[in-house]
Parts: C-alpha cells; structure tokens; sequence
C-alpha cells in the first residue's frame, strides 16, 4: 500500500458570472489538469454557482509569510493621498 | 511590540474576532482540536453517505431517487470540502483515511445506526440532517478560516437536505395507516439518537471548555441540542407525530421545552463500536477503498506516462 497515494492536491479558482473576477473556492485532489477541472466541476460547481473554473496544482502557489505583514501592508497606511477623499474641492465644482 | 508567535497575543487575535489561517501561528492544542474535529466532521459527511446509499434502488419514484442521489453527492462533496480544509493543518488525506479506517478517528455515531425503511430516510433528513444543521450554521462563525469557509459553503447546500427529510414525513402522515406507523417507527427510533448527535452536556464534556475559548465552537453542546429541540418538536406536532418522550413540555416562563434525560450509557455503547452498524459501515469504507486503489494507480501511470511525452517533446 506504499504507493497508494491520494493524488496531487489543486486550488481550484471559480468566476460566478462573466466579467466578475475569479475567486478562491477550495482544492481537490487529482492526478492531471482534466481530472482537477472534472473533479472541481463535481464539487464546486453543483448549483450553478460558476460559469468559468481556473484549477492549478496548489504546488505553485507562492504565500506571503503572516509575519511579514508589518512589513507588507503596513506602509499603505500613512499614503492617504492615494485616497481620492483626500483632496479639498472648491465649492461648487461639480462631476469630480 | 507583543511577540506574534505567543499564545497570549493568539487569544488577543481571538478574542479580537479575528479569523486564523493555516499559515498563522496558533497553540499546538489549537492545531490538534481541530484537526480532531475537522477530520471527525468530514468522516461524518462519508460515513453518512451509508445509511442513505442503501435506499437509492428502492426509491418510490423517479422524483424521490433523484433527490436522494442529489443528497447523496451533496455528502460527499461536503466530506471533500472538509478534508481539503483539514488538510491546510497539515495532515495528509491518506492519514486521515487511515486514521478513520483503523478507528484511531471518530465520526458521528448517528451513522451507526440501520435505515430499515423508507421513512428512515424521511427521518434522516428532518432530524439528523435538522440536527447536523443547526450545529454547522453555528460553526460558520469558527475561528479557523478554513473551517469557517466550508461551512459557510456546506449550510447553503444543507437546507434542501432537511426540508425534502421533513417532506417525506409530511406526505407519510398524511397516507394510509400503515404509512402513519411507519413514520411514527422512524420517529421513535431516530429522536433520542439526533439528540445525542450534539454530544455530552457541558458539565461533562471533556473538549469543550477549550473549544469555546479558542472560538471553534461558538455554542456549547446544551445550547446547540436545546435549539434543535425547540425548532423541531413544534415540526413533529404540526404533521402529526409524537415525540418519543412522555415527560416532555414547554417551559411557559423560558419558552424552551424541557425534555427527559438522555440514555448517556446508549450514547457511550454505540460510540466505543457496539451500535447495531459500526462494524459494516467501516468494513464497507475499507472494502471500496481498497477496490478502488487501482483506480488510482492507473490515474498515476496515465500522469506519469503524459509526462514522459512532454519531456520527450521539449
């Protein structure tokens, strides 16, 4: 039983309507992409929940580090100029 | 700044209302309830495809077979999602399975039970499903990501489960005699056993105090059994049946109703293995897991071998 494996294990990425973007849903286990689409469409996709799956070996998914998070997001936090409410507007101005 | 890898500033985040994910730090005892209760729940959804597969073929129409093989894929596929979550701890698909096969892991004792009619299925989906129901919506709120993420999937898919359960009495009750009889049977037979499916009262519930700390488990055993109890006893009655409980009555002043004790020493048999199915139904796991191993290995070499072709051609 030594070879017995589970197969490899894919995320598996669904867009519920064109032009949304796709999202994260779960993974499944598979030993090749049309067996990772068949088995996505299987178990995600059951009630019409998706018109588009992307699946792809979970292997090649690069996460950042939580401990990073400082590091990361933190410095976004004092750009409030990127926010367009950061800008006075003259009274009156108007579609802007 | 508190160090992030502490189990102080874990249970802040806790405490916060923050959702953890597997990359994140989090107590060893953290890891290991879940993975306990994680794996426990997805052997549940597995196991629980048993007593139902047994009356696909002896459906009473198209519409109740159709139905039935819908509830049944739900099942499996919630016992993926469950898997696939569990497995972010760490722990590999094959040690789960292993771990389920040897009896080292639990699944619900429910499924230990036999389906001997049709109307057990009716009872299956009101009362046990009813029951699995109003722990899982609780469970959507779990402090694990993961978790939390599959049970907000599984409660969407859950509801018809129930309501074709409770459909199926409904139509019985209202039938000849012997059909009343037989929905009644299943009645008596499944209650006490649904409102085991909670576990032990907190006063005697081994896991639970941590649990609830930590935000795995955002409601006790006692609370989760007592809200099936009050949502389902007005159900039984509007259709016709009785509860099996002759003590039973509603607490004007609290508005709960109070029942009779629960048969513990039933509950602890059929979960050490001596309920009437808990032999068949991991012999059969086992048996169909072993006969489809070389399923899996032609699905390897069919891999393997496409792989050789694509290096053959770079």
């Amino acid at each position: 039983m030594a070879t017995d494996t589970q197969l490899d294990l894919w995320e598996v990425f669904i867009q519920s309507k064109a032009g949304l973007p796709y999202m994260h849903a779960g993974s499944v286990h598979a030993s090749d992409e049309k067996m990772a689409l068949q088995n996505a469409r299987d178990i995600y996709t059951r009630r019409g929940e998706g018109t588009s799956i992307w699946v792809m070996p979970s292997k090649y998914i690069v996460a950042s580090n939580p401990d990073d998070n400082d590091m990361l997001f933190d410095p976004s936090n004092d750009k409030i100029y990127r926010h367009p409410t950061f800008y006075v507007m003259p009274e009156g101005a108007k579609n802007i | 700044m508190h160090n992030e890898h502490s189990d102080a500033h874990f249970q802040l985040r806790i405490d916060n209302g923050e959702h953890i994910e597997a990359k994140d730090y989090m107590p060893d005892a953290y890891r290991k309830h879940l993975i306990r209760q994680m794996s426990q729940h997805a052997h549940s959804e597995v196991i629980g495809m048993q007593p139902e597969g047994n009356w696909i073929t002896r459906a009473p129409s198209l519409r109740a077979k159709q139905i039935l093989l819908a509830k049944i894929q739900d099942e499996g596929g919630h016992g993926l999602y469950l898997y696939s979550a569990a497995e972010t701890l760490g722990v590999s698909r094959v040690e789960f399975i292993e771990q389920l096969q040897s009896g080292k892991a639990k699944y619900s004792s429910i499924f230990n039970y036999p389906s001997l009619n049709w109307a057990d299925i009716g009872a299956i989906g009101w009362l046990v499903d009813g029951a699995a129901i109003v722990n899982q919506v609780s469970l959507q709120r779990t402090s694990y990501g993961p978790y939390s993420r599959a049970m907000v999937r599984i409660c969407k898919e859950e509801s018809f489960h129930q309501r074709q359960g409770y459909e199926i009495m409904a139509k019985m009750m209202k039938g000849t005699k012997d059909q009343q009889a037989m929905a009644q049977d299943a009645m008596n037979r499944w209650w006490w056993p649904s409102l085991m499916m909670f576990g032990p009262h907190d006063t005697d519930s081994p896991n639970s105090s941590n649990a609830v700390k930590w935000k795995i488990k955002r409601e006790t055993n006692d609370e989760l059994r007592q809200k099936f109890i009050d949502k389902t006893i007005p159900q039984a009655e509007l259709i016709g049946l009785t509860v099996p409980d002759k003590n039973f009555k509603l607490d004007e002043k609290t508005g709960h109703y109070k029942i009779s004790e629960i048969n513990w020493d039933e509950f602890h048999r059929v979960i050490e293995g001596h309920g009437p199915c808990n032999k068949q139904r991991l012999d059969h796991h086992i048996k169909y897991h072993q006969e489809g191993e070389w399923v899996r290995e032609a699905a390897l070499a069919y891999k393997q071998k496409h792989l050789k072709k694509e290096l053959q051609t770079v």
